[in-house]
């Protein structure tokens, strides 16, 4: 199974993206922005980092790459698309998910172990998990408190298109813990925390077992694999 | 405007007598008159410009350079034999096996730190990181030693806030995982904060690239970003010398960092070495194209002709002598073989980085450089690059070093009784210099790039290099003026040794050292002695230790109005480990462990933080250092972590031996219980020294019970002086010193947690 990891100009969660999806024991394939092709991938992360130093927005410029009109193209036909952290704000400004990003309400950029709740699992990149579970990955960011309008809220609520929500710490002000989204579909995943440093023991969060030995992440790429097996 | 008229070298030949403001560059009049003879002639601005800056002390090591040369000489065979490339170049290359080698270096980046914190300390952090890029590695993870004043002064939080936001801007920005670093807060620092940045790179052995422009008729070529008025200063005087009427114009002395062109540059630079494009390499740094043209040149076949005209400009109105002396960032120099070019500009194009051809490499042992159709610069760049002043600067006792030493910490009151120590034992834990600095390292990313084995709070920071056989690096810093200012050379040698058992204690074997010296004006003979003293210090301990010095910096007046900064040599190790899944963590994990002391307890309390934290003391002799029993201890260590007989290790250094029993409970939560009867009958030393000296050679370690007889037997087979000193405890959730005191593990944690944030802020999730 294929699953394209797209590298921006300032991508920088990229490799450790490709590496997830070859441990979940997928063909991890890189992608370039200014191509206008995705080499036949089944599936198409887009890594975290800062992509074009998150000026004018973050993901504003990185959502009108070349490549982008592709990834729209697929996500629109059900490909999976998974955004992580400056991809999920790539994925927002795409208009493939709802809401916007803004820069967290204490101000400074936070990195933390970050515990989760799954709260969609019906989508491909989270079937993998049970309903409700809880995990645990990192979360590093400088922009990532969630907002959508009054109304947007209440739609992501009630048609239960929230995929994650910040359990216990609340690390940027997102409205409702919000943490992660998915589209009405279901093939389109954007999330703030970072599943693809969870992934391999000795590199992963502490966990109450041993240090660094948390892969709660990796149920994610596992995840779609599954999904693009059977469909 | 005016038309630019510039100072040919034609002009400066016609009018030798016209008076030059090379004071105002920070040039001596007998260093001016010096190069008047290297040339013949009065030099042109541009070359005024070129030689002020590149025999300034931060360029030239003029003062340093007599004492810095004992790196290079206490050597034996045996600390080179792994060593690519030493000191002189960008940053030294030390072969780690597997066909890996990795390049590292510290540097200072103070001056600018304190005029303005955020973008001081973000373009240290990417000045050292194009210095990693030059030797041809991928920049793999970034340190960083910061000193600022008291805690409580109005000025700190603006300082603190401004270089942690700034090196957490730019590193994150960067992708490179921050794993470690220190931080120390002392009034000596207030109007002069220190910031050092340390990055280390990976590369295979056949990627090495050195900086230097040989090969006749090859290009020069200047990529990055563009070149703007930025981190220029003194050469806006030259600048309204230029122009034929009007005023001079302002220029900001301090460089504005732009991390996103740096990550750019990173890959464009990467993308050129797998391409095989670049016969030559040099990052912009300090002293801009002057630097880099004149140090390629000097390094290679010694010629070099440059057309100015070709230097991409973000402002069109720069003089000759401000492009020649901008700091802008974000840029690097290439020599680039002709037939080369269209892919290396290939390379430059997929990366949006833009290029520019200045000029070609000559043989004529000259660097001449064009602008507007004449010339404005014509020099050996020997003379310019590595010819520059040495002074033998004059030394002199310092006057009240012997009053400070002779007020011994002997005198200093001692608890009697429990409850007193555990008082005592909070106010250290809690002091500014031993507080947990998650405030700081919440704010660095350490997870990218999914090779970090070990991180703050670890006592070293540790990389995997190789992700098949798990070949990985460990770094530390250390440094510790208190010591320092009570004697430079054992203090110097005690941030030595306190960085190499660091790295020895992650399970890694010491291999090299990158140093960077902060101290005050080498123009006071009392700062010129310590420094003199220190690097002696460093340079005896290294060749004791067997590790050599692959490079670093000094950075000199660092001082808050005539007073200088305590000593400050901020010492690198740098080791390596076969294989990373055999680290140690330096907390313990599991229950029922046992927990052992390494090495043996003195009376040693000078300069520590027990005399500080809860005597506000500075004085004595610090620690005595016995590089034997370090050397014992890093081999049992290295053993040790190899078998996996030991599950946890952490470094005795500053608050001794409970500090270090508190690290090992706070890094997992998991409790303890200590006893110290043993280390006062064995030592002859009482409760206050075997819980708070500072006796160095020593670890504490945790070993799961199927483990004790080999372990015991390792202590005894590499002569090490061990002690049962207490077990770990998971069910109680407390530290117990036995017959002392007790105190709960939550009560431990916010004491050491709560100090930083009552000053700056409050912590995300505590």
């Amino acid at each position: 199974m294929r699953v394209g990891v797209i590298t921006f100009p300032g991508s920088l969660d990229d490799r450790d993206a490709l590496r997830a999806i070859t441990l979940a024991g997928g063909d991890a394939v890189s992608l370039w922005h200014g191509d206008h092709d995705l080499h036949g991938v089944d599936a198409i992360v887009l890594p975290g980092g800062f992509s074009y130093g998150d000026y004018l927005r973050c993901g504003a410029i990185a959502a009108h790459s070349p490549i982008m009109s592709e990834v729209v193209d697929a996500a629109n036909k059900g490909m999976p698309v998974l955004g992580i952290c400056n991809g999920f704000q790539i994925l927002v400004e795409a208009h493939l998910l709802a809401g916007g990003l803004i820069r967290n309400d204490h101000g400074s950029f936070i990195r933390r172990d970050q515990k989760l709740r799954v709260d969609n699992i019906d989508t491909p990149w989270t079937s993998g998990y049970t309903q409700g579970q809880e995990i645990t990955i990192p979360l590093k960011n400088g922009e990532g408190g969630f907002i959508a309008d009054d109304e947007t809220l209440k739609q992501l609520e009630g048609d239960g298109l929230v995929a994650f929500r910040y359990l216990e710490v609340n690390p940027n002000g997102s409205l409702n813990d919000i943490a992660g989204l998915r589209n009405a579909r279901g093939n389109v995943v954007g999330l703030m925390p970072h599943p693809e440093h969870a992934v391999e023991p000795g590199f992963g969060p502490d966990t109450p077992a041993a240090m660094s030995s948390g892969t709660d992440g990796l149920a994610m790429f596992q995840s779609v694999l599954a999904a693009t097996v059977l469909s | 405007m005016t038309d630019l008229i510039p100072d040919t070298v034609e002009n400066a030949a016609a009018t030798p007598e016209k008076d030059q403001p090379f004071h105002l560059l920070g040039l001596k009049p007998d260093e001016y008159q010096r190069i008047r003879d290297i040339l013949g002639r009065r030099p042109t601005s541009g070359e005024l410009a070129m030689y002020s800056v590149m025999w300034s002390e931060h360029c030239s090591y003029k003062s340093s350079k007599v004492h810095l040369r004992q790196f290079g000489h206490k050597v034996t065979e045996a600390m080179t034999k792994n060593l690519m490339v030493g000191m002189g170049e960008n940053a030294g290359v030390v072969d780690i096996g597997e066909g890996w080698a990795v390049t590292f270096k510290i540097e200072s980046h103070n001056h600018p730190s304190y005029i303005e914190p955020f973008q001081g300390a973000a373009t240290g952090v990417g000045g050292i990181v194009r210095d990693i890029i030059s030797m041809g590695a991928r920049p793999v993870a970034v340190m960083d030693a910061l000193r600022f004043g008291a805690i409580d002064h109005p000025d700190t939080n603006r300082v603190v806030n401004g270089v942690v936001s700034g090196i957490s801007f730019y590193g994150n920005c960067l992708g490179l995982p921050n794993i470690g670093g220190e931080t120390w807060f002392d009034p000596v620092y207030q109007a002069n904060p220190l910031v050092n940045a340390l990055a280390v790179g990976a590369l295979r052995h056949e990627d090495l690239h050195l900086a230097n422009a040989k090969g006749v008729g090859n290009l020069v070529v200047l990529f990055g970003a563009r070149t703007g008025g930025d981190g220029i200063g003194g050469a806006s005087i030259l600048a309204s010398d230029t122009f034929a009427e009007g005023g001079p114009t302002k220029r900001p002395a301090v460089q504005v960092g732009d991390p996103f062109a740096e990550k750019v540059l990173i890959e464009c630079c990467l993308g050129l070495f797998a391409g095989d494009c670049v016969e030559g390499i040099q990052d912009l740094g300090a002293a801009g194209i002057s630097c880099a043209t004149s140090e390629l040149a000097a390094n290679g076949d010694g010629g070099m002709h440059v057309t100015l005209d070709n230097v991409l400009l973000r402002d069109p109105t720069l003089t000759a002598e401000e492009i020649l002396m901008s700091e802008s960032q974000e840029r690097m120099m290439a020599i680039v073989r002709p037939d080369k070019l269209d892919a290396f500009l290939a390379v430059t194009t997929k990366w949006d980085v833009e290029a520019s051809v200045l000029g070609e490499v000559t043989d004529s042992g000259r660097l001449v450089i064009e602008w507007k159709g004449q010339t404005i610069v014509d020099v050996d760049p020997r003379t310019v690059a590595i010819d520059g002043p040495v002074y033998n600067r004059p030394m002199e006792y310092p006057a009240w070093l012997d009053a400070l030493q002779a007020d011994s910490p002997t005198t200093l009151a001692r608890a009697t009784d429990g409850d007193e120590l555990k008082k005592q034992f909070l106010a250290i834990l809690g002091s500014p210099n031993e507080a947990d600095t998650d405030w700081i390292t919440n704010q660095y990313d350490y997870y990218v790039g999914g090779n970090t084995a070990l991180h703050t709070p670890d006592g070293a920071g540790m990389i995997r290099i190789d992700e098949v056989s798990g070949l990985g690096v460990a770094l530390s810093t250390d440094a510790n003026g208190r010591y320092c200012q009570l004697d430079p050379y054992v203090g110097a040698q005690l941030a030595l040794v306190e960085s190499y058992r660091n790295v020895a204690s992650s399970g890694a074997t010491p291999l090299a050292v990158s140093d960077c010296l902060n101290f005050g004006s080498p123009e006071n003979p009392e700062v010129m002695w310590q420094f003199a003293r220190a690097v002696e210090g460093l340079a005896d301990g290294c060749l004791e230790l067997g590790i050599p010095v692959t490079g670093g910096n000094v950075s000199f007046y660092n001082q808050t109005g005539d007073v200088p900064i305590h000593p400050t040599p901020v010492v690198a190790v740098m080791g390596s480990i076969d294989n990373v899944a055999r680290r140690l963590p330096s907390g313990w994990q599991d229950e029922g462990e046992n927990l052992y002391l390494l090495g043996v307890t003195a009376d040693e309390l000078g300069g520590s933080a027990w005399a500080g934290a809860v005597h506000d003391h500075l004085g004595g002799i610090p620690p005595h250092v016995d590089f034997t029993a370090e050397k014992d201890l890093a081999g049992l260590l290295g053993a040790a972590a190899h078998e996996g007989i030991v599950t946890c290790a952490v470094d005795l250094g500053t608050g001794g031996f409970l500090r270090a029993v508190a690290d090992g409970v706070l890094r997992f939560g998991v409790g303890a219980r200590v006893w110290i009867d043993e280390i006062v009958a064995r030592d002859g030393v009482d409760a206050t020294a075997a819980l708070f000296s500072e006796t160095q050679a020593r670890a504490l370690v945790s070993v799961a019970r199927e483990d004790d007889v080999k372990f015991r037997g390792l202590c005894d087979g590499r002569n090490v002086p061990v002690l049962r000193v207490g077990v770990t405890d998971k069910r109680s959730g407390e530290l117990e010193v036995q017959g002392q005191f007790s105190i709960a593990i939550d009560q431990l944690r916010s004491v050491h947690r709560a100090t930083l944030p009552a000053h700056f802020g409050a912590v995300v999730g505590a």
